[in-house]
């Protein structure tokens, strides 16, 4: 911060800085003026938060505006938990968002409360190995019905369900790709966490094969 | 990293000696980061049983000539007022970072601006002053964390770091430096034993007749130093503008948000951004007074900086506030709305030179 300067008080812009370090062009960015809001919710302990942090993670690495805000506060296993995610070209103004471009619901209750603040032509990608139904809204949405829980079984680990979904989304939106998801995964999942690796890799292919399948 | 650790990181990059602190939410990340660094860095962190104890710590370790502060939530800070009070009283130099939340009383653990009248007046009992920072981005929260420890230095003030909820538990890129320090006069009044000099005493009490009066001109030639000197403020699009929206903190990228959107819609509007809110940024809200233009204020709160807005506009021109408390976020929405609703209809004029706009509210 300048001493005295009124203009020059704001620091550079975090994404150009960021740009700078890591000898990024504008040219790795793409170009349309994309604003994507992103709600990711479900039960405390099915890595609703480690989803949204590898949403933003991947989204950094790849030159862009991101901001990442949790719920916290009284969040304990089995409660419920979200968290939002905005992913833009421009600087973002506020880090909540009302009503979402994107909702990856893990659980009903979450569906119920997060569904009807979809936008009107809005992309749902729910958990269906825990949600039996979908939702009836008098708007129109995208549906993508992902079993995750029972995909990731099949993968051996049931943990995985919150990738299997990162991937379907990612795959569904195309604005970043579930390989690039895969790279950033080290940098957001714990050290003690990194023999899942491999198992969360295959997950996020696995959520966005079945996405290209269901086409 | 969310902007809680974000913020210790940077605490302990401008040189922070020693961290006192005690849990409360949305801030608890800064104690449990500070537990693990401070001591892989071989400096001192405390946690307290109690903010009381957490300020008064500081009082100690600052009266030594160390870079001391504490974190904590509204409530947490509330308590901690009489020891700021005696901090401004002996002269030692704190940092205080305050994650807002909603109030009063407990109140809730969403974010909140209701404790700028606190933050900025002081807040404790006596005549005194804090240096304020109302940051409105992680970034910004992690470059002003050198700039409180420099400023309480110079000025052996205690600077408050006012962020809220979102600020402290979002994340968002930034990049992490360490800054060169400002030229710091040397603390030879701490107390690092007396062995070879005079001693040196660090008090707030001044008893003898004439003696506090004294004491309490000095503090107030120092301030008026700071109000000179340490004004922040940041402006946009100011110039032609028919309204200039005010905010500081999370508000205020809100506000930067809705502008934007009304400029792009045709809308003559501006903003300005207090980034110390204590010194406030009179002169210049006073000279964007000029002009015949509406101002609206925007702050999570039930209206607080309004006042200070008001006082600088000194009846110049209209203010008109907007607020969501308790936890309400105000949507860019909202606030385009009401920028619309304030705005002139294009097709009317003004027939005196001097009129004032009409306020549709």
């Amino acid at each position: 911060m300048d001493r005295k300067g009124n203009d020059k008080s704001f620091p550079a812009r975090p994404i150009e800085r960021l740009k700078a370090k890591y000898r990024m062009s504008n040219a790795q960015i793409t170009t349309n003026d994309s604003y994507e809001e992103v709600i990711i919710a479900g039960f405390g302990g099915q890595g609703i938060l480690l989803a949204g942090r590898l949403l933003a993670q991947t989204a950094m690495k790849r030159g862009l505006e991101v901001t990442f805000m949790p719920s916290y506060g009284a969040e304990v296993r089995g409660g419920t938990a979200n968290c939002m995610v905005i992913i833009a070209e421009r600087k973002i103004a506020c880090p909540v968002v009302a009503d979402p471009d994107s909702l990856i619901a893990m659980n009903k209750a979450s569906l119920n409360k997060f569904a009807p603040r979809l936008k009107n032509g809005g992309l749902l990608v729910m958990n269906s190995s825990l949600i039996d139904s979908k939702p009836q809204l008098n708007k129109t949405i995208e549906i993508i019905a992902v079993p995750a829980d029972d995909l990731a079984v099949e993968l051996g680990n049931q943990k995985a369900a919150n990738m299997v979904a990162i991937g379907a989304y990612l795959q569904k939106r195309g604005h970043l790709t579930p390989d690039a998801a895969a790279e950033a995964l080290p940098d957001v999942l714990a050290k003690r966490y990194h023999q899942t690796l491999p198992v969360n890799t295959k997950a996020l292919r696995r959520g966005a094969e079945f996405v290209k399948n269901s086409e | 990293m969310c902007g809680n650790e974000a913020l210790a990181e940077a605490a302990i990059l401008a040189g922070c000696d020693a961290y006192f602190g005690y849990p409360i939410t949305p801030q608890n990340e800064i104690p449990a980061y500070m537990s693990r660094r401070m001591p892989e860095e071989g400096r001192v962190f405390v946690q307290s049983e109690s903010e009381l104890a957490a300020i008064n710590m500081v009082f100690g370790a600052s009266a030594t000539g160390k870079r001391a502060m504490t974190t904590s939530s509204s409530p947490g800070i509330s308590l901690m007022q009489e020891g700021i009070s005696y901090l401004a009283g002996a002269e030692l130099p704190a940092v205080v970072v305050n994650v807002m939340r909603g109030g009063p009383g407990l109140g809730n653990i969403a974010p909140s601006q209701g404790d700028y009248f606190q933050a900025t007046r002081g807040g404790g009992h006596g005549d005194y002053r804090t240096i304020v920072f109302g940051p409105s981005s992680v970034q910004e929260l992690v470059d002003c964390m050198a700039l409180a420890f420099d400023l309480a230095d110079e000025y052996r003030m205690t600077v408050v770091v006012l962020a809220d909820g979102i600020l402290g538990q979002m994340m968002e890129p930034i990049v992490l430096e360490k800054k060169p320090r400002r030229e710091l006069p040397p603390k030879d009044w701490a107390l690092t034993g007396a062995k070879g000099r005079e001693q040196n005493i660090v008090r707030s009490l001044w008893l003898p007749e004439g003696a506090l009066e004294k004491h309490n001109y000095k503090l107030k030639a120092k301030y008026e130093q700071v109000q000179k000197n340490e004004v922040i403020c940041e402006q946009y699009e100011v110039d032609d503008a028919e309204i200039i929206v005010v905010a500081y903190g999370v508000a205020a990228r809100i506000v930067r948000g809705a502008v934007t959107r009304a400029r792009e819609e045709g809308i003559k509007a501006g903003w300005i951004r207090p980034v110390t809110l204590w010194p406030f940024p009179t002169e210049q809200i006073s000279k964007a007074a000029d002009e015949l233009r509406i101002f609206l204020v925007v702050e999570m709160s039930c209206g607080q900086m309004v006042e200070d807005v008001k006082l600088a506009i000194a009846g110049k021109a209209p203010v008109v506030f907007y607020g969501r408390p308790g936890g309400g976020v105000p949507t860019v929405d909202e606030i385009l709305e009401r920028i619309k609703q304030l705005t002139i209809p294009r097709n009317v004029k003004c027939k005196a030179k001097n009129a004032k706009p009409k306020l549709k509210i």
